[in-house]
């Protein structure tokens, strides 16, 4: 352990603008939900009536988690609901970056032959990690009772957000250990955290409906942070087990640590084919390597969310035959004429700003293969650039279109309707493709700046978590390109909306290559 | 013949810094052309421009007659890099990057791939991850001296292999050579790998080339050194211009001479009579660090 302090000050130095922001944004987002709620509702009896449509609307449950109540701070608990899954997705992505990531571009050989122990790196990056979110659940509960909500549920809500961070430091630090490179230890990561996501979803809209899967949520730590249930039970015994699985990972990360040698994963890397296949003969059959594995994974996942959203529609269903007033409040406010339209409305909307991630990131391969220097070899032979960035924007755009028909086609054959549950996924793939046409134009003209791709899935993420919370003015809404999509099934379907995005993608794009055309490579 | 690569004037500017200064090289088809200079000098980014990767701000660079800018994936056709730093991808087997980049540029000679992965002693079922640096380097260059082209970029082939393999590298490219009708730009920075292969070589320092031409042309710009036992005094040695650090004692001389004065100095040597002389020819070392300390002066 010789070594961890100076190592700590490396990595709170190293991520002194990215983890700030995150803590800040993710520490403030309980503040601006509680005063979205004090503006929306002039009267107690308007709030009551709010949470009851929402704690029985099964889209609503499956995003945030369940409702125990129509309190100020428990709505505001439920609507926060998604704040572990991304507290966690910042807190393994963290860890990852200043272990594996680090091991895998040599930095680590260089500081582990000086005068540091063998956990050291490890505990810097799980320390600082585990303090930032710490810190974030301080500005949690500090704004909150600022607020005037009751400080014991502050404080149980600013916990249950801390352990959340601190469990999936924990999964990163162990994935790290098991792969050999960052971008699988990420990948194997955010897997257990998409898993442990969609079990507490499928468990928790089982349960709305009386049905008999709602032991999934149990198999879920995401699902353990929402039994916690601030300003309601208070209950501090899931906690408990979030930090007894907390100390598991971290444990068996070290543990494995002692068990590989420094670059190495524990998954050995074996031989492979001396020749080449065949059919390994230009940009896009390269492309098709090295994005395969990605595709499957998303895809996978996206049908598994399929059959889980599927599966738990019939709950859905008898949760509206059995109150006829509830399906009528479901039409005034989602616009649309049943229960089971506006539940599979909100999942394809859901759906789609996920598979946002998988598209940004196909698309940033481009800037990776850049700066890894395994573009270099291939732009010196016979392929031009736009073929070369091209091959990877196939996946970035089809990508996500085979893990949205995935998605929408198992859950639509489960449900037992399959048509307009597909229409209503692959209708959002236009504002889709704008996001990738985002991240081009970024690759091509600001090729430094490329990662920002990411901030602005953020930012359409938050306008679909908060946006129409805190009333935002229309033309706030109107910057994400999801607000644009009809909301199928239901609405009418309007193609022109469609067109327009996917035209506006077309441009982003088109000036991406164009940029990525005339300037140096690599810069 | 036309020259495979005539560079003229070539500037590269990234923000403040100046890569390229009006850097001129000319290399003749057929010729291995050394390419010197220290690190950071501009040796990388001039390849870069050259292979179209990069786009100059000013002069003119000509590549098989092409413009490396405009025509660059037909030019690439004729050619092959093997980059400085090499990494490829961690899925990607050593075998299957050959053969991949060599079907990207139009084909790969089967039987010259082989036996090019015996001479090396490359294990191509290895993944991009688990290669040394120098067995990476050894991927690209199979993967380079594999494809049948004209013209071959080499950024610092050697660095990361061992002894036996430069020895290899130096057989190969000898034969390459000895066909004649191949190119070869080599950027290195061991002098007896330029010494061995290399018919003209441009030594360039902050982007600029400070001197160029046959190794005999640019051995006539340093000094010899010699040192000789005399029978009598020797006069007038230390005023001939061109004899410098002249040391005598007991009967005894040492001194270094620039090429123009060996006569004079050797004529005033024999008046006074030789009883034993060793004359050291310039070494390709003193040259460069001629230039690479005239280069970190500079920078001060």
């Amino acid at each position: 352990m010789t070594g961890t302090l100076g190592l700590l000050r490396l990595v709170l130095r190293r991520d002194r603008t990215i983890m700030p922001l995150w803590v800040l944004v993710l520490g403030i987002l309980p503040y601006v939900y509680v005063t979205g709620f004090e503006t929306l509702f002039g009267t107690a009896q308007e709030r009551i009536h709010y949470a009851q449509i929402s704690a029985a609307n099964a889209g609503f449950i499956g995003l945030y988690g369940p409702l125990h109540g129509d309190s100020l701070g428990e709505l505001t608990v439920w609507r926060g609901g998604f704040l572990p899954v991304m507290i966690g997705l910042a807190a393994l992505l963290m860890v990852v970056r200043h272990t594996r990531a680090d091991e895998e571009a040599g930095r680590t050989e260089l500081i582990r032959a000086g005068v540091v122990g063998r956990f050291a790196p490890l505990a810097a990056a799980v320390l600082a990690t585990v303090l930032a979110c710490t810190v974030m659940g301080v500005i949690v509960a500090v704004t909150l009772i600022g607020e005037g909500l009751p400080a014991e549920g502050s404080i149980a809500l600013a916990v249950s957000y801390a352990v959340s961070g601190w469990l999936f430091a924990g999964v990163g630090a162990v994935t790290a250990q098991i792969s050999d490179s960052g971008r699988q230890a990420r990948a194997m990561a955010v897997l257990v955290l998409g898993v442990s996501y969609v079990l507490r979803m499928g468990g928790d809209i089982s349960a709305l409906g009386g049905g008999r899967l709602d032991w999934m949520s149990w198999l879920s730590p995401i699902g353990w942070v929402h039994r916690v249930f601030p300003f309601g039970a208070d209950d501090w015994w899931p906690v408990a087990l979030v930090v007894v699985l907390t100390l598991a990972t971290v444990g068996a990360s070290a543990y494995l640590l002692t068990r590989r040698d420094l670059g190495g994963g524990l998954l050995a890397g074996r031989l492979g084919p001396a020749t080449a296949a065949a059919s390994l003969r230009s940009p896009i059959t390269l492309a098709w390597r090295l994005h395969r594995g990605l595709l499957f994974s998303w895809t996978a996942g996206f049908a598994a969310l399929g059959l889980v959203f599927g599966g738990v529609s019939t709950s859905v269903a008898q949760l509206a035959e059995d109150s006829d007033s509830m399906s009528k409040i479901f039409s005034q406010l989602g616009g649309t004429d049943s229960v089971m339209d506006a539940y599979f409305a909100s999942i394809a909307q859901t759906c789609a700003v996920i598979i946002s991630c998988y598209a940004v990131q196909a698309a940033l391969r481009i800037r990776d293969e850049e700066q890894t220097g395994h573009a270099e070899p291939v732009l010196s032979t016979d392929v031009t650039r736009w073929a070369w960035a091209g091959s990877h924007l196939v996946f970035a755009l089809f990508g996500p279109a085979a893990a949205l028909l995935a998605e929408g086609v198992v859950a639509g054959v489960v449900h037992g309707d399959p048509g307009p549950v597909v229409a209503s996924v692959l209708a959002q793939l236009p504002a889709v493709w704008v996001l990738a046409g985002v991240a081009m134009l970024l690759i091509g003209a600001v090729p430094k700046l490329a990662a920002a791709a990411w901030a602005v899935v953020a930012v359409a993420f938050l306008i679909l978590i908060v946006g129409p919370l805190v009333q935002a003015d229309q033309w706030v809404l109107d910057i994400s390109p999801f607000t644009h999509v009809p909301h199928l099934p239901g609405a009418g379907f309007t193609a022109v909306p469609l067109l327009i995005l996917t035209l506006i993608a077309a441009v982003l794009g088109g000036a991406g290559l164009i940029a990525l055309r005339r300037r140096d490579l690599p810069v | 013949m036309a020259d495979a690569i005539d560079v003229e004037g070539l500037i590269k500017r990234f923000g403040a810094v100046t890569a390229l200064d009006g850097l001129d090289l000319r290399v003749a088809t057929g010729e291995v052309h050394g390419f010197l200079g220290p690190n950071g000098a501009g040796k990388t980014t001039a390849i870069r421009v050259l292979l179209g990767l990069m786009r100059a701000d000013g002069g003119s660079a000509r590549l098989l007659g092409g413009d490396p800018w405009a025509d660059a994936t037909a030019l690439h056709r004729r050619l092959a890099y093997v980059p400085g730093d090499v990494t490829f991808w961690p899925n990607l087997t050593g075998g299957e990057v050959i053969d991949l980049l060599g079907r990207l540029r139009g084909g790969v000679d089967r039987k010259r791939r082989d036996d090019l992965i015996e001479r090396f002693e490359l294990d191509p079922r290895k993944k991009g991850r688990a290669y040394s640096k120098g067995n990476r380097q050894k991927v690209a260059l199979v993967a380079a001296l594999a494809s049948d082209v004209e013209l071959l970029f080499l950024d610092e082939p050697t660095s990361g292999l061992d002894p036996l393999m430069e020895e290899v590298f130096r057989e190969v490219i000898l034969e390459e050579k000895r066909r004649g009708d191949r190119t070869v730009l080599l950027s290195s920075h061991i002098l007896s790998e330029v010494e061995a292969l290399c018919d003209r070589l441009t030594i360039i320092r902050a982007g600029r080339a400070v001197e160029t031409g046959t190794l005999a042309d640019l051995r006539h710009l340093t000094r010899t050194t010699i040192r000789a036992e005399l029978t009598g005094p020797v006069n007038g040695l230390a005023a001939i211009a061109g004899v410098h650090d002249l040391i005598t004692e007991d009967g005894r001389v040492a001194f270094d001479v620039d090429a123009e004065a060996l006569e004079p100095a050797l004529k005033s040597l024999v008046e006074a009579g030789v009883r034993s002389l060793v004359s050291q020819p310039p070494s390709l070392e003193e040259l460069f660090l001629r230039h690479y300390t005239r280069d970190s002066e500079a920078a001060r």
